[in-house]
């Protein structure tokens, strides 16, 4: 195909343009994988010369930091489990039982999520979680993540499971299968890769969130990561770059690594019903 | 095998009745087919012997069992559904054995067991794919399989055939009917395919907005359908239907439409008291009884000509009356109709069938059981 001389210049400026726009997204990570190696790291992007591992050296010998790895783990696996299983059993009940009223219930519940665990509620989720007494510990952390995710993972997950023929659960009880049984063989493997995207999704907002834990904790040994990620700054409130930089590459690892995971097990794949 | 009895069945969803005060028996070893136009509540009759409804009031027996209230995993029953409703994340041995699985077989004696039926239904080699890696007809197949795999008081089947192309679905019927033959099981089936219905039923229920209009063999079906409905939904073309005015001549009756003039007709007590209410009748003729005439025959039906379809071995004519009433006639001769404008075809009165005003077919006089 020949190209007019306008429409040749209209798609080298586009292109050109498009190729801007890649760069300046790209920066940051660019310096995100170059920075922690680099003994002298600053806020520009500079190629570690020579690379080191020095800047890891002094993060794995910050206690704070590294146990703030594990609660992050903690607090993230707690939250996933509670909000995949409940978000599961409660989608399966609302999807296919015949509660009038259902979507109405789905959707102000989707609709109370953004104010549970937003900003907002800060205030009154202090009292209460001060007042059950659980203040300063990993549960109070889990289940408020809980209360905030689950209602959008319901939301999720009902509309997945919306999409999943009944003929499966009823051919497994006409075949003999009690209800549950039907609910273990036959709904829940056909609902596990709409678990799966909720499960990554509760994962990366738990493991990034940093309001709720600096609110609910106290002590620094039950601190995440997001928490423990400040004490990279020198008491003049300025970063250590190199040092922050080193850290913050460790603190992605899980996420980075969650996703892959499940893009290789999973596939990130849905299994509808059979096309005829 | 069981049977299955219907005893004043309802079921409403809300304030619309699916199922209004229905009573029927299958007798143990016969193959019921529930025929109807969608909406009919012929599935959800049958989801209530499934246990995958609850009548609303009614009850349902299976053999001397009130199965009413019963859960569908207690009713020793089977299912064919329309969608196949096949495991995705189980190969085809699992599925097939998963009822052997709940019933706490060993994995050796239900995998035996998933085999010998699978070989019969020449899915013998496919045990190892999962659903999604077969056709369609093997799938339809693996979930009869699954059907079959177990013993069963009742097999069910809704609309088994309906998502397999033309030529499958033939074979997979002659199947069907072959199995029937060999286990004589007790079945009930859905369809809306009058012509599965008619291949495969020893007596079929035709239903209309939630009950059943007249539940016969299937040649008292199509040769004194009960109704109007019954004779438009049986038949493929359906039976040509003609509104007619009846006069009375000596001993036989005539009848006179545009294009159409009846004169030999055998008269009978329901025809002489449908004609003293004064209203009029429907004329009944199936495509296969017309053939081709002249307007001086004694039963005479003409119209000018609106479409000769070949079908291969027949040939379809469609012909439109004065009033715009369309009449098709099957026929079987390898003469070509002649293109002129007017055609006129004849049928022997014997295969005549009379309605009254309410759409119920008039009976001869001193009918014999078929």
């Amino acid at each position: 195909m020949r190209l007019s001389f306008p429409q040749l210049l209209a798609r080298i400026g586009f292109s050109a343009l498009a190729a801007i726009i890649g760069i300046l997204f790209a920066l940051p990570l660019i310096w995100f994988i170059f920075a922690p190696f680099n003994a002298r790291a600053e806020l520009g992007i500079a190629i570690p010369d020579p690379w080191t591992l020095q800047n890891f050296l002094t993060v794995f010998g910050n206690g704070f930091a590294m146990r703030g790895l594990l609660n992050s783990l903690i607090q993230s696996v707690g939250g996933v489990i509670l909000v995949a299983a409940a978000a599961t059993l409660a989608a399966y009940a609302l999807s296919r039982s015949s509660i009038p009223g259902k979507s109405i219930v789905t959707y102000v519940l989707l609709l109370f999520s953004s104010v549970v665990s937003g900003t907002a509620a800060m205030v009154p989720i202090f009292l209460i979680v001060s007042s059950v007494g659980l203040m300063d510990t990993h549960i109070a952390v889990i289940l408020v993540f809980a209360g905030g995710l689950l209602p959008t993972a319901m939301f999720i997950l009902r509309d997945f499971i919306d999409g999943i023929p009944k003929t499966y659960e009823e051919s497994a009880m006409v075949a003999g299968a009690s209800p549950v049984q039907a609910f273990f063989d036959v709904a829940l493997p056909v609902i596990r890769p709409g678990i799966v995207v909720v499960v990554v999704w509760a994962f990366v907002n738990i493991w990034g969130s940093f309001l709720i834990p600096f609110i609910l904790l106290r002590s620094d040994d039950l601190m995440p990561s997001s928490v423990a990620i400040y004490s990279f700054y020198s008491e003049a409130g300025t970063p250590i770059v190199t040092l922050l930089a080193a850290y913050s590459l460790i603190y992605s690892l899980p996420v980075v690594a969650l996703y892959l995971f499940v893009s290789w097990k999973f596939g990130f794949r849905f299994f509808g019903g059979i096309k005829a | 095998m069981a049977s299955v009895e219907f005893q004043n069945v309802t079921k409403s969803f809300g304030t619309f009745n699916a199922v209004s005060d229905i009573s029927f028996k299958v007798a143990d070893g016969e193959f019921i087919c529930l025929l109807g136009p969608s909406g009919c509540g012929k599935t959800t009759s049958l989801r209530m012997i499934a246990g995958l409804e609850t009548p609303s009031s009614g009850k349902i027996m299976i053999g001397p069992d009130d199965v009413t209230h019963l859960h569908p995993k207690d009713r020793q029953i089977s299912m064919v559904f329309q969608d196949y409703a096949l495991y995705p994340h189980m190969n085809l041995a699992d599925n097939i054995a998963y009822p052997l699985k709940v019933r706490g077989e060993s994995v050796e004696k239900r995998h035996k067991r998933a085999k010998e039926v699978a070989d019969v239904l020449k899915i013998g080699d496919l045990l190892n794919r999962l659903p999604s890696q077969i056709s369609g007809g093997q799938q339809q197949r693996t979930s009869l399989a699954r059907a079959l795999v177990y013993p069963s008081r009742v097999y069910l089947f809704d609309e088994p055939l309906s998502n397999l192309d033309a030529k499958l679905r033939l074979e997979a019927r002659g199947f069907l009917n072959h199995l029937q033959r060999d286990m004589g099981m007790t079945a009930v089936y859905v369809t809306h395919d009058q012509a599965e219905a008619m291949a495969l039923a020893t007596r079929i229920a035709v239903m209309d907005r939630g009950r059943i209009v007249q539940f016969a063999p299937p040649i008292e079906i199509y040769r004194r359908p009960a109704t109007t409905f019954v004779a438009n939904f049986v038949g493929n073309p359906p039976m040509n239907m003609i509104p007619v005015e009846g006069t009375v001549d000596g001993e036989r009756l005539q009848l006179r439409a545009h294009g159409v003039l009846v004169r030999d007709l055998p008269i009978s007590q329901g025809i002489k008291a449908a004609l003293g209410k004064g209203a009029g009748l429907t004329l009944g003729v199936r495509p296969e009884h017309l053939s081709m005439g002249t307007i001086n025959d004694v039963n005479m039906v003409s119209g000018k000509l609106f479409a000769n379809e070949n079908m291969g071995p027949e040939k379809l004519v469609t012909f439109e009356r004065q009033d715009g009433g369309r009449v098709t006639a099957r026929i079987f001769t390898d003469d070509a109709v002649e293109t002129t404008e007017n055609v006129a075809f004849t049928f022997d009165g014997a295969h005549a069938t009379l309605f009254d005003a309410e759409g119920k077919r008039i009976p001869a006089d001193g009918e014999m059981p078929l």
